[in-house]
């Protein structure tokens, strides 16, 4: 489908397609079987002015906004999902600083991540509060010129390799959703430590590890916004970056999807390519379908983010999520079936899709939560009316 | 430092059709690429630029079209574009084309150094390049796999040969010709290829040039192509079957009735 995209995004696509096809492609295998992080990968990127694509240009960025970032990170997730996960995870973590951070603090940090010098990541999760971000035990107590910071963090991409971190603790307790802060860290600050690896089912290239605070010391200037606004900031956050998840799950289902018509095309059964067959059409012009209405979901909700700036678009960053990463599932599952018994062989790269597809309905909110999110929009709209 | 890179464009298959009657090589329907041997000059003209703060000019003698060759290595890095391009430079062999792009780098600018890749994939010839240096009388190594040193007026690379390799001296300007094994050549960045798009491509004609008319095109070019023709493939050889004592028999008698041993 056209989506009358900019001279300058076609640039972006056709530079990240030059990136995952010439780079990653040979060596997508390795860095999954290893688990990996893909530094001199993401050194390509850097190289290539791709780590910047969604931060202003004032801050050194490229300025394609949202847009920008959805188009690249597609376009790399659709050779691997995980190895581009050091950039989308990489602007989860810069986008608390982009929408609330100061100016000092701006033009501290957004510098170094647009040029790919350094990697962020974002840390909100802990061990018993995952979708329940409230119940979190992370606490930050100011004494003098800095907070304390004490409490641990888990399933944090990119954690150890970045050296950027916006993270969320409790400032205030007894106020609930707004007691909690948001602080930038950097690694090597005394107290601040890098728990156990996870080993994963899929983007097994990407690192995911706990993040410890042990009476670390965070300079005050640290804070991001007011104390008490780390939930609005994270809510916002999530809002900026779901359209990123979005994109990579549909990138992984349009890589899939490639795979099965070439593969459908190419294999024989009964004398002829089974690619004659109604049964296998059937499926493959259902993929086709679902995937690119994600596209049309994903581009309009970022492209209406990027005309907005500031306007919170809760419902339809979570409705792209929600369908694209049901969508990447699915049809990763439907490409490993027509593969058959080969694309359950670790020597093709359908069962790898299928394996790195299925965060994607879990992580940054499960599919239910983006529902909640949804529905919730619906009702606050519904009464907003009366 | 200023570099002046000489690139080719040339078409994106390696196996080229030639037309039966002219003789030359058949472009039409086939995605026009830089020759892939000229992407690791230009990727040393620019680690060059980067380590000594000049300029690179990449330069190319070829139809209107070879345009999209020089903005592909202006995203690669590469500061000014030139392209040679006339009609009366059409048909040239590879005298010819070194007369003219030797022409063309005389009337554009001062340099420290040429770069071209060791050969272009169409023709193979690995001629034009020691045929510039010749013209523009300057000296020149071919094969260039490592540049050791380079500073004003002097440079030493390491040259490949068959078995290791020649380290050689020299002073500049000069040019020299890189094989594959010198670099990795890098991919275009976001901020090159928008600049690759606004840039202004400097074009010259024969006129511009000074090219006397005898020198250039079909009618300055020496080669007269008598007949072009892809080798037939090779036949399969004898194979001698049987135990290995019976095989050395066979064979022996064989390289004997031949008169071979």
């Amino acid at each position: 489908m056209d989506y009358f995209l900019t001279d300058e995004q076609k640039m972006m696509i056709d530079l990240a397609r030059k990136i995952a096809r010439e780079k990653i492609k040979p060596v997508r295998e390795h860095y999954d079987e290893k688990e990996e992080f893909p530094w001199p990968l993401v050194e390509e990127m850097a190289k290539a002015d791709l780590c910047g694509v969604y931060i202003p240009q004032e801050y050194g960025g490229f300025g394609a906004g949202v847009m920008g970032l959805v188009l690249v990170i597609e376009e790399l997730c659709k050779v691997d999902g995980g190895i581009a996960l050091a950039l989308a995870a990489t602007a989860l973590g810069t986008f608390p600083i982009l929408i609330a951070a100061n100016e000092e603090q701006k033009k501290k940090y957004l510098p170094e991540i647009a040029a790919g010098k350094k990697l962020a990541a974002f840390g909100l999760t802990e061990p018993e509060a995952g979708s329940d971000a409230t119940a979190m035990r992370s606490h930050a107590k100011k004494e003098g010129d800095h907070y304390i910071l004490n409490g641990t963090k888990c399933f944090i991409t990119n954690a150890g390799e970045a050296d950027v971190y916006t993270v969320f603790a409790k400032t205030n307790p007894d106020r609930g959703a707004r007691g909690i802060s948001c602080f930038i860290l950097e690694k090597g600050m005394p107290g601040f430590e890098f728990g156990k690896k996870e080993k994963k089912m899929g983007i097994r290239a990407s690192v995911t590890r706990e993040l410890i605070f042990n009476n670390c010391k965070v300079p005050k200037e640290n804070l991001i916004g007011k104390e008490g606004h780390g939930l609005i900031i994270a809510q916002g956050t999530l809002d900026a970056s779901r359209p990123g998840v979005a994109a990579q799950a549909l990138g992984i289902a349009a890589g899939a999807l490639e795979e099965a018509v070439d593969y459908a095309r190419t294999r024989v059964q009964y004398g002829q390519p089974i690619a004659s067959f109604q049964g296998i059409q059937h499926m493959l012009a259902d993929m086709a379908t679902e995937v690119e209405a994600a596209r049309c979901l994903i581009y309009q909700t970022a492209k209406m983010m990027d005309a907005n700036p500031g306007k919170r678009t809760t419902k339809e960053s979570a409705m792209s999520k929600l369908y694209a990463s049901e969508v990447a599932v699915r049809v990763t599952t439907n490409a490993v079936q027509i593969f058959g018994g080969y694309g359950y062989i670790r020597e093709y790269p359908v069962e790898k899709m299928m394996r790195d597809a299925k965060i994607t309905t879990l992580y940054e909110g499960t599919s239910q939560i983006q529902k909640n999110e949804i529905a919730l929009s619906l009702i606050k709209e519904s009464a907003g009316k009366k | 430092m200023n570099v002046i890179v000489c690139i080719k464009q040339v078409p994106n298959t390696t196996n080229v059709q030639i037309d039966s009657t002219t003789g030359t090589l058949k472009r039409e329907g086939v995605e026009s690429i830089i020759n892939p041997f000229d992407e690791y000059a230009i990727e040393e003209a620019v680690r060059i630029k980067e380590r000594t703060n000049g300029k690179v000019t990449v330069l190319t003698m070829g139809p209107p079209q070879a345009e999209s060759a020089l903005r592909e290595a202006i995203a690669r890095g590469v500061d000014n574009a030139v392209l040679v391009s006339d009609r009366a430079f059409a048909g040239a062999d590879t005298w010819a084309t070194s007369y003219t792009i030797a022409q063309a780098i005389r009337t554009i600018a001062e340099y420290d150094l040429i770069i071209c890749g060791k050969q272009a994939t169409d023709g193979d010839t690995a001629q034009v390049g020691p045929g510039v240096a010749e013209m523009l009388d300057i000296p020149h190594v071919a094969y260039v796999k490592k540049i050791e040193e380079i500073k004003p007026n002097y440079m030493k690379v390491e040259r490949m040969m068959e078995d290791g390799y020649d380290i050689i001296e020299m002073p500049l300007p000069a040019l020299i010709t890189v094989v594959k094994e010198i670099n990795t050549p890098r991919l275009p960045s976001l901020r090159g290829m928008m600049n690759s798009k606004k840039a202004q491509i400097l074009q010259l004609t024969a006129e511009k040039i000074k090219a006397e008319k005898d020198n250039i095109g079909l009618t300055g070019s020496p080669t007269q192509v008598m007949k072009v023709f892809s080798p037939p493939p090779r036949q399969g050889g004898m194979k001698i079957d049987g135990s290995p004592e019976e095989v050395a028999e066979t064979l022996v008698s064989k390289l004997k009735g031949s008169q071979l041993v």
